[in-house]
C-alpha cells in the first residue's frame, strides 16, 4: 500500500516462499534439509532468506505462536470516528502497547485494531480505558470461531 | 482455551527468543539453546511439543502481501444465517485467496456482519471479483456483505506474546 511497485523476485525466490510457508523442520540442520529439497546449498538458502526478510518480501520467518493458547487475550476492535477526531484518537489508541496492529478502513467503522494482552481479562480493561480516554465507543469483535485456512499465496 | 499452565519458564524463554524469528544459522535450534541455556535437543523437543499442542501454529515464512504485489487486500464481511455460518465458513476458509476466516459477534444496528474473510488480490478489482465468488457460495444464507479496504496502516508492531 505504501510501496509503489512490487519487489522483483526470481523463480528461486518464489520457489523458496512457496515451499516455506509451513512445515519447516525441527532438526539439527533444518536449512540444509530444506536446501537439499530445493536443490540449493544451505548457505544460498540462508542468504536468500536473509535478503527476502531485509527487502520486506517476508515479514517474518520462524515459529508462529498461538496467542490464546499461551494464556493471553486477543481481539479485533473497531471504532466509528468523525474525521476531525480521527488523528487525536489514533494517537491515543496507538499509545496503548496492547494495540498490535491498527488500520484505517473505508467504512463508517473507520478504525480497526488488534488487541493482544497478557491475560484474557485485560482485553475488557483496555477497551474501557480506550473509551474513557477517547470518549468514543469501541466495538469489540472477538472471534467466536476460527476456520482453518491452508497455507498458500502461490507466487 | 488456555494452555498457559502447559508451558514453563524454559518454554517462555524459547518463545521470547524466537517470536521475532528463527536464527538464520547452520544450527538454529542450537543457537536458540545457547541464548536460553538449553541444549539443542531440549529446544527441539520443546518446540516439537508446542507444535503438537498447537501452541506453535506452524514454522515457516510469513509473506508480506503488499511487498509482493498483492495491493488489493480487502476484509470481506457477511451477514450469514447463524445456523449455516459454521458450514459456510469452512467452505470460504478453503478458498485459496482467503488468508483468514472467522465468525465474530454482530453489533446491530451499526454492524450486522458475523462472517469475516480476508481476501487478497493484485488490485481492488481482483478482490471485488473474489468477493463475488464468496457471495455466490454463501447464496441464500447471506443477507448482505461489504468489502472494507484498508486505506492506511496506522500501527504495525506485531504481537509480542511474552514480555
Amino acid at each position: 500500500m505504501n510501496r509503489a511497485k512490487p519487489l522483483e523476485l526470481d523463480s528461486l525466490d518464489r520457489a523458496i516462499i512457496n515451499a516455506l510457508q509451513g512445515g519447516f523442520p525441527i532438526s539439527a540442520h533444518p536449512y540444509a534439509d530444506v536446501a537439499k529439497d530445493l536443490g540449493l546449498e544451505e548457505q544460498d538458502l540462508i542468504d536468500r532468506l536473509r535478503r527476502l526478510l531485509d527487502d520486506g518480501a517476508l515479514s517474518r520467518f520462524g515459529p508462529m505462536y498461538h496467542a490464546e493458547r499461551l494464556g493471553g487475550g486477543l481481539t479485533l476492535a473497531a471504532m466509528k470516528l468523525p474525521d476531525e477526531a480521527f488523528e487525536r484518537v489514533n494517537a491515543i489508541v496507538n499509545g496503548f502497547e496492547e494495540v498490535a496492529h491498527n488500520y484505517a478502513r473505508d467504512h463508517e467503522l473507520n478504525m480497526w485494531f488488534v488487541l493482544a494482552t497478557e491475560t484474557p481479562e485485560r482485553i475488557a480493561e483496555v477497551i474501557n480505558e480506550i473509551e474513557t480516554a477517547t470518549g468514543h465507543t469501541v466495538y469489540n469483535m472477538p472471534k467466536s470461531h476460527e476456520f482453518y485456512v491452508g497455507l498458500r499465496l502461490e507466487l | 482455551m488456555s494452555a498457559s499452565n502447559a508451558i514453563d519458564e524454559f518454554d517462555r524463554a524459547i518463545i521470547r527468543a524466537t517470536q521475532a524469528g528463527l536464527p538464520l544459522t547452520h544450527a538454529p535450534y542450537e543457537t536458540v539453546g545457547q541464548e536460553v541455556g538449553l541444549t539443542q535437543q531440549e529446544v527441539m523437543a520443546r518446540m516439537a511439543r508446542m507444535l503438537d499442542d498447537g501452541i506453535i501454529r506452524r514454522i515457516g515464512a510469513v509473506p508480506n502481501h503488499y511487498a509482493l504485489g498483492f495491493l488489493g487486500n480487502g476484509m470481506t464481511v457477511w451477514d450469514v444465517d447463524d445456523e449455516a455460518a459454521q458450514d459456510l465458513g469452512v467452505v470460504i476458509g478453503n478458498l485459496d485467496f482467503v488468508s483468514h476466516a472467522y465468525l465474530r459477534p454482530r453489533h446491530r444496528p451499526h454492524w450486522p456482519y458475523n462472517l469475516f474473510a480476508m481476501a487478497h488480490g493484485r488490485d481492488r478489482s481482483e478482490v471485488a471479483s473474489k468477493a463475488e465468488i464468496i457471495r455466490t457460495l454463501l447464496g441464500e444464507h447471506c443477507r448482505s456483505g461489504e468489502i472494507l479496504y484498508s486505506t492506511r496502516i496506522l500501527k504495525k508492531t506485531g504481537l509480542r506474546l511474552v514480555g
